[in-house]
């Protein structure tokens, strides 16, 4: 199978010891045994999509149980599929098609592992994979789990196993051969050869299909007609862990997006930005309400619902990316068979449970009262709230279709809408959240609540003020993001200290330390939301921007620093050639930083880029950007003060590390408190 | 999922969008002009608005909306002006008038809707609290009792 050109590159890396065309026969033994693996790991998601489900309806234990050993070895199948690929990819094998289209010899490395997915074919794989990783994640961590509830969780993950593995061999397969291999490859999209980018796929991919558990738990409760308080505890982790990738994927996104695009901006709302955010807020939505089905049995249906809208919204995300149907600056693979297939996967998955769901929600009643100041009804607001701001985030992002199919207008939706209709409930959000996460549940005291915040609240207040005093220009946003930002910080920190109890100082302290995890956890994600709201409002606010041209060594004044070209110099890297400046940015004469923005080309690909130089500090970036050789003499230079930069990338952080301390509570390590709670709760 | 992927052959380049040649000595009217042109979308790119953009078309875009601004015109007279010429497509801000209105109040209706059934789903949740009825009771205790 693999002839022609490529053959001396083969006996190049593989060194000479066989007779070539043995040594070429093997060669395409692996590849086919990678294609092979796949087709076998799509036949055992088929029995384990069905056979358990049928164990599940006739009580029958023997077939119930075979969903976890097919479950793993699904897994096992597809990570060597996996594996072939990225082999495939490391030794240049070009008798693929994939390996030519986005991988070159001369590349790093790195960067053609990385390369296994920065491309349609693998990246759907690298889905695949994941997906199969969660679905043993099930049946490694679910032995606590009612057997019917399992095996039926793990027969729905085998039946979205099933679709995207036929969407996968049927119109992206990565194992497509070439007949005649050329001798190189095209090189991958130089943008996508970044480490901030390498990994932004697999956390994004972890995120995403991690909300396909919440979704396989959401069905296989509604086929038991059951969902009790144990049913949330179930989820909830699973929905948290997938939460906590998916935070991390869209930070290291946004980062990316940052230092690499050259616009110093963070968020673009892209149709592809947005498709990462939308379940990303149907997330934390769920997060919230699977803890009142937990604590409460109450707000059962809607969590249900909430769980298959999310994984939903991941599809639609596939959607949205892999078919290219709004067509976005980051559109690329403009597929329409795949558009459809993928269309019709997400019309029976979100079809099939939401019917599911109207035939059986009325058999979840809720258990729980509570009146309107409590615990729950805050959840309820934070729940509105997110799935609102989700779907006015789905209708701007569909709404140029709509126009154009429906209403026959071509209009586009870009950040101004999106800025102006979202932004509104963020601000409720973030307004209702401290007291609210110190409401009692069922009953609370509204008064008291706000009588503990009001410290917070004058605190935040005040440093709204200063930040208004302090700031040279006019805007409301920079002020009004700061004591907003602060309010929730300081209401995170008044409810962990509330939790200490009523005692002296040293006592409160010492208990401090002893509080549960999922304490600490919520402290540090709503903490890490109100950094991430005043870093959003300052960069927004405050940035600075200057273009100008500067000459060889002319300096410049920028927001209280002074910038100077020393140098412009050719510079040779390993697949591309650089044009590379060298600035030296200093503080009242005293040295900052010397900087290096650099225009590239890379050659194979035919691209350049700009990689802007970034002084990262606590406060502000210096962010430089190297342009063209003016005709003038001298180069275009564009810079910005970024403020408070560092701040955005650490509230992500905080939000995801919170997650993390609340997904490592006592309540979800210890199997036996999942296991009693299962005992004598009664069907409903 | 990646928003990633292979990014845009466009992404890299504009990062000198706004070149310093084009750009008019009065900041004032300078700030006004980028304000605008951050939500005029350039026709031929793929969702970048024309001032982050590198093809021609936007700086000719860019040119002609500080022409105008020098001219004298408004923020609006100088989109008003676009607008006629490429038509809504330009608008990154869609205006809420005639059917784009259904995208604006989208949000909002789905608001109050969404509070509309949470009420309704609290008054409902509360209901099991009130007393029962004799008869109530007495089914209450047949039950119990079987």
């Amino acid at each position: 199978m693999t002839t022609g050109a490529a053959e001396g590159r083969r006996d190049f890396l593989l060194g000479a010891g066989k007779p070539i065309m043995k040594r070429n026969r093997e060669l395409a033994m692996i590849i086919e045994l990678g294609h092979f693996a796949l087709i076998l790991a799509l036949m055992v998601a088929m029995v384990q999509a069905t056979l358990p489900l049928w164990g599940a309806h006739r009580r029958d234990a023997r077939l119930m149980a075979l969903a976890g050993p097919a479950a793993l070895v699904q897994l096992a199948l597809v990570a060597t599929s996996f594996g072939v690929l990225t082999w495939a990819f490391v030794a240049s094998d070009f008798s693929l098609a994939v390996v030519v289209a986005n991988s070159h010899t001369a590349k790093p490395l790195l960067y053609k592992i990385t390369g296994v997915w920065g491309n349609h074919e693998g990246s759907l794989l690298l889905w695949v994979l994941i997906l199969a990783l969660y679905g043993a994640a099930v049946a490694v961590f679910g032995g606590n789990l009612p057997a019917s509830l399992r095996a039926r969780a793990l027969a729905v993950q085998g039946m979205i196993g099933v679709a995207f593995m036929l969407f996968l061999l049927l119109t992206s397969n990565p194992f497509w051969r070439l007949a005649t291999p050329p001798l190189d490859g095209r090189d991958l999209n130089p943008l996508l050869q970044d480490p901030g980018l390498a990994f932004h796929p697999p956390f994004l991919y972890l995120g995403y299909v991690g909300l396909s558990v919440a979704y396989s738990f959401a069905v296989a409760a509604l086929m038991e007609g059951r969902v009790d308080a144990a049913w949330g505890r179930w989820v909830r982790p699973w929905t948290l862990a997938a939460w906590i990738f998916l935070t991390i994927g869209i930070g290291l996104g946004s980062w990316w997006a940052y230092y690499e695009l050259g616009w110093g901006g963070f968020w673009f709302w892209d149709p592809v930005e947005n498709s990462s955010f939308m379940p990303w807020l149907l997330a934390v939505a769920l997060l919230h309400s699977a803890v009142v089905v937990e604590k409460r049995e109450s707000l059962k249906a809607w969590t249900i619902l909430l769980s298959i809208i999310a994984f939903g919204f991941s599809m639609i995300g596939t959607f949205i990316v892999r078919s290219g149907v709004i067509t976005s600056v980051h559109a690329f693979a403009n597929d329409p068979e795949r558009g459809v297939f993928i269309l019709m996967i997400l019309g029976v998955f979100t079809g099939g449970a939401l019917v599911l769901f109207a035939l059986r929600a009325g058999t979840m009643e809720a258990k729980g009262v509570f009146a309107l100041a409590s615990r729950e009804s805050a959840l309820v607001a934070n729940n509105v709230l997110l799935a609102v701001s989700a779907f006015v985030v789905f209708i701007g992002t569909i709404w140029p279709l709509i126009a154009e199919l429906l209403l026959d207008r071509s209009l586009s939706v870009g950040a101004p809408f999106f800025n102006a209709a979202f932004t509104p409930f963020v601000v409720v959000l973030a307004m209702i959240l401290p007291p609210g996460a110190m409401l009692a549940w069922k009953r609370g005291n509204l008064g008291r609540s706000f009588r503990a915040l009001v410290p917070a609240l004058i605190l935040s207040l005040s440093l709204g003020a200063l930040g208004f005093a302090m700031q040279t220009g006019q805007t409301a946003l920079g002020p009004l993001g700061l004591a907003l930002g602060a309010w929730v910080v300081f209401g995170a920190l008044t409810d962990i200290w509330a939790r200490t109890g009523r005692e002296g100082f040293g006592a409160r302290a010492g208990r401090l330390f002893r509080l549960p995890r999922a304490d600490w956890g919520k402290a540090a994600a709503h903490g890490g939301l109100g950094i991430t709201i005043f870093a959003v409002s300052a960069m927004t606010a405050w940035k600075i921007e200057d273009i100008r041209v500067v000459q060889l060594g002319e300096t410049f004044p920028l927001g209280g620093f002074e910038v100077r070209l020393d140098t412009v110099d050719e510079v040779d890297g390993p697949n591309y050639r650089s044009t590379m400046a060298q600035m030296t940015v200093t503080r009242n004469g005293a040295l900052v930083s010397v900087l290096f923005p650099e225009k590239r080309i890379y050659p194979v690909a035919g691209m350049p880029t700009t990689e802007a130089a970034i002084y990262y500090g606590f406060l502000r970036d210096v962010y430089l950007v190297l342009g063209d050789r003016q005709q003038s003499g001298g180069w275009a230079v564009r810079s910005y003060i970024e403020p408070f930069a560092n701040w955005l990338w650490g509230g992500l952080l905080l939000m995801a590390l919170g997650g993390g301390l609340s997904l490592s509570d006592r309540r979800y390590r210890v199997a036996a408190g999942a296991q009693k709670s299962m005992v004598g709760v009664p069907a409903e | 999922m990646r928003i990633l992927l292979l990014v845009l052959m466009l992404a890299a380049s504009p990062a000198l969008a706004v070149l310093p040649d084009e750009m008019l000595a009065d900041p004032v009217l300078e700030a006004r002009a980028r304000e605008i042109s951050r939500e005029i979308r350039c026709p031929v790119c793929k969702g970048e608005s024309i001032d982050d953009s590198n093809a021609p078309i936007s700086r000719n875009l860019r040119l002609l909306i500080r022409e105008r601004l020098v001219a004298g015109d408004s923020d609006s007279e100088v989109v008003d002006y676009i607008v006629d010429r490429f038509g809504e497509f330009v608008l990154f801000n869609p205006r809420p008038e005639g059917s784009t209105l259904i995208l604006w109040l989208a949000g909002p209706v789905l608001l109050l809707a969404g509070i509309g059934v949470a009420v309704a789903a609290q008054r409902r949740r509360r209901q099991p609290e009130a007393k029962l009825s004799d008869a109530e009771e007495a089914r209450l205790r047949e039950i119990l009792s079987e």
